[in-house]
């Protein structure tokens, strides 16, 4: 294999994991905290459509995703005010979440589908980019590429050496006795959530403005359950979950790479190999720990009523 | 004004959240039209009661809630029994796949056990597709929401496959979908001029005897019992291994029928678009139906009618059609919001519970020491 179909690869792999790296640092932190949010796939669609929308209405990249962010993080509110604040069952109310995210998102990009943006040519950070192998994969990408390596490592320093990270953990481990320490446990929650639903906006940001920069009914294509899967199998640890994101962002560009060697496959039975290889990861999980509640957040998915 | 929790889980609640929840759903759509600058009565008129406001509109009402009362059957008894099984969409394209690769394979056969073939084939590969997610969970313990969510896509992008592929039709111009289904493996109508099908019967067949097998069955209470903890099955000495397996077979059937419902009913080619949706929402049929046989009847029908809504707007309002998806999910949600009400209530008075609970302990620590100082 020659160098320079290698470096592709690695920038397509990149490319390809940083909405799920995205929504899987967001969906982390939250299930941290100890709630369960299923609605990833509806606000990623939120985000996608609301980022789209702004930025073909003002002509900038800039506004779209702040428009993608802050719709991502209303529309995570919603379901933390049932699931937190009503006690709704959480998988239920993050199942409402993605049929009503990908409702909306349908119903207003409605006249939108077909449109296009221009895009933007990646942005090369200087010298480095030049590094043999992985210069181009990490240093010649979109803007929000690079965003992406930023907030994991604020995610990785905030959740392993910091007293914010001791405090989402010590909510979603045992929330009781949070609260008998002071901690305002929903207040924990309700931020996790909303963080989680800020990056999912901007995974969906991502989506229809850099990767494909045009609007389409479910462009976000599974990706948010890809995400969560993803966030079992790194077993709520950020190093892992970027590991995992590039994994799967590797498994989702595989056609590429056999139809460089010349195979001739059905790129509809391609675009099955990231589900697969997601079943085939939990499966592999579930074998190594004898089920997910070894490393699973003690409380993830309890509703929590702070007693009077 | 705030929440205290009831002493026992009201009844009447359970009935009464779902109409809140539609009621709220209303208020929001009126609200939803108005901004869209259309008059909010008029608006829900067209979507609620227009679609049904003659015999012709009704059969169409009964054509949607078809499969999605066959989806909602098995799903109920997943749900019951605490099994998220979210993949009832995959199995209906499964099952429409493969008992539509099977239709256009008889197309020059004939005899009387053409369709019922057919039907059984649908059914078996919905039961294959469930069949998979049983096993990773029963094998490997993996978590069925994200196996059933994952089969989805795949399913999906195997009917694509088949249609842009080997069951195209060679004479469809390219297009990607299949020749149109030979006559004898169309399901019968129930009525000429109308889209309604057996399959409804089948459907409301299958409701009542899940309905018996609910209520007065052994097999209802293993579910229950079974939905109340998953690891009580063994304790209560029955074998809960085998309950995942039927129950998710059982509900893979059921989609997979639904899936020839529509595909050797009212559409009768293979196309890419086939499910509407009908295994998602199928999801909010059961939790608005209760989980209960004549619950999840209203429910479809209440479901169903939001699809025809959706079209009845776009013909009237120039609305997009995809404001079903946006009903389908605020009914979800404000019916998740309203079971709070189940176990607990509002108190309207600013400190109610604050001020009560402290002199009713008064009250009756007086009333001790009166009784105390009159023994004395």
């Amino acid at each position: 294999m020659d160098l320079a179909l290698l470096e592709n690869i690695l920038f397509a792999m990149v490319r390809t994991g940083t909405p799920l790296l995205l929504v899987a640092l967001g969906a982390m932190i939250s299930e941290r905290s100890g709630v369960l949010n299923l609605g990833q796939e509806g606000m990623i669609l939120v985000g996608a459509v609301c980022a789209f929308i702004a930025a073909y209405a003002s002509n900038s990249m800039g506004l779209g995703v702040i428009a993608g962010v802050l719709a991502g993080v209303l529309v995570s509110l919603l379901f933390a005010f049932i699931a937190l604040t009503l006690m709704s069952n959480q998988v239920a109310t993050g199942l409402a979440l993605t049929i009503f995210g990908t409702g909306l998102s349908a119903f207003i990009g409605a006249g939108y589908v077909g449109q296009s943006l221009p895009g933007l040519t990646p942005f090369a950070i200087p010298l480095l980019e030049q590094i043999p192998l992985i210069g181009k994969a990490l240093f010649n990408q979109d803007p929000l590429v690079y965003l992406s390596f930023a907030l994991f490592a604020v995610v990785f320093v905030v959740m392993r050496y910091t007293r914010l990270g001791l405090i989402i953990r010590a909510v979603g481990e045992n929330p009781d006795v949070a609260h008998a320490m002071g901690l305002k446990v929903l207040l924990v929650r309700y931020s996790a959530v909303a963080f989680g639903g800020a990056m999912a906006g901007l995974a969906g940001a991502y989506l229809s403005l850099f990767y494909t920069p045009m609007w389409s009914e479910g462009i976000a294509a599974g990706r948010g359950w890809i995400a969560l899967a993803l966030v079992v199998f790194a077993s709520w640890r950020t190093e892992r979950v970027l590991l995992g994101a590039w994994l799967f962002g590797f498994a989702s560009i595989l056609h590429l790479l056999l139809q460089g060697y010349g195979y001739e496959i059905s790129p509809n039975l391609l675009a099955m190999l990231p589900y697969l290889v997601t079943i085939l990861v939990l499966v592999l999980m579930m074998r190594r720990t004898t089920g997910q509640g070894l490393f699973a957040p003690r409380s993830l998915g309890q509703a929590f009523s702070p007693p009077r | 004004m705030h929440i205290e929790k009831r002493l026992q889980n009201s009844n009447a609640m359970v009935y009464l959240s779902p109409l809140l929840a539609l009621l709220l759903t209303l208020i929001s759509g009126a609200c939803l039209f108005a901004l869209l600058g259309h008059s909010p009565f008029t608006s829900l008129y067209i979507f609620f009661i227009d679609p049904v406001s003659d015999l012709y509109g009704l059969s169409e009402l009964a054509v949607k809630v078809t499969p999605l009362l066959l989806c909602a059957i098995g799903l109920t008894l997943c749900f019951r029994a605490n099994i998220w099984n979210i993949g009832a969409e995959g199995q209906f394209v499964f099952g429409a796949l493969i008992g539509g690769a099977m239709s256009l394979h008889l197309a020059d056969s004939h005899g009387f056990w053409v369709l019922p073939l057919v039907i059984l084939t649908g059914a078996c590969a919905g039961m294959a597709w469930a069949g998979i997610a049983a096993f990773l969970l029963v094998r490997f313990k993996a978590n069925e929401i994200l196996t059933t969510i994952m089969l989805n896509y795949v399913a999906v992008n195997l009917l694509l496959w088949g249609v842009h592929g080997p069951l195209k039709d060679p004479e469809g111009f390219n297009f990607p979908e299949s020749a149109l289904f030979a006559a004898q493996t169309m399901l019968p109508m129930l009525h000429d001029g109308y889209r309604v099908s057996i399959a409804l019967l089948i459907a409301l067949f299958m409701l009542v005897v899940v309905w018996v097998v609910l209520a007065r069955t052994l097999l209802g209470f293993q579910v229950r019992v079974m939905g109340a903890n998953r690891n009580a099955a063994s304790f209560a000495g029955f074998n809960g291994t085998a309950l995942i397996w039927l129950l998710l077979l059982f509900s893979g059937a059921m989609a997979g029928i639904a899936a020839v419902s529509e595909v050797n009913g009212p559409v009768g080619q293979l196309i890419p678009t086939l499910s509407l949706g009908y295994g998602y929402a199928a999801i909010i049929v059961v939790f608005m139906g209760r989980m209960h046989p004549l619950g999840i009847l209203l429910a479809s029908c209440l479901l169903g009618l939001t699809y025809l809504g959706g079209e009845m707007s776009q013909i009237e309002l120039g609305l997009p059609k995809s404001i079903t998806g946006v009903f389908q999910g605020m009914l979800l949600f404000y019916l998740l919001a309203c079971d709070l009400l189940i176990s607990y209530r509002v108190v309207f008075s600013k400190d109610g519970a604050k001020t009560t609970a402290p002199s009713l302990s008064n009250s009756s620590l007086s009333d001790a020491s009166l009784s105390d100082s009159r023994l004395s």
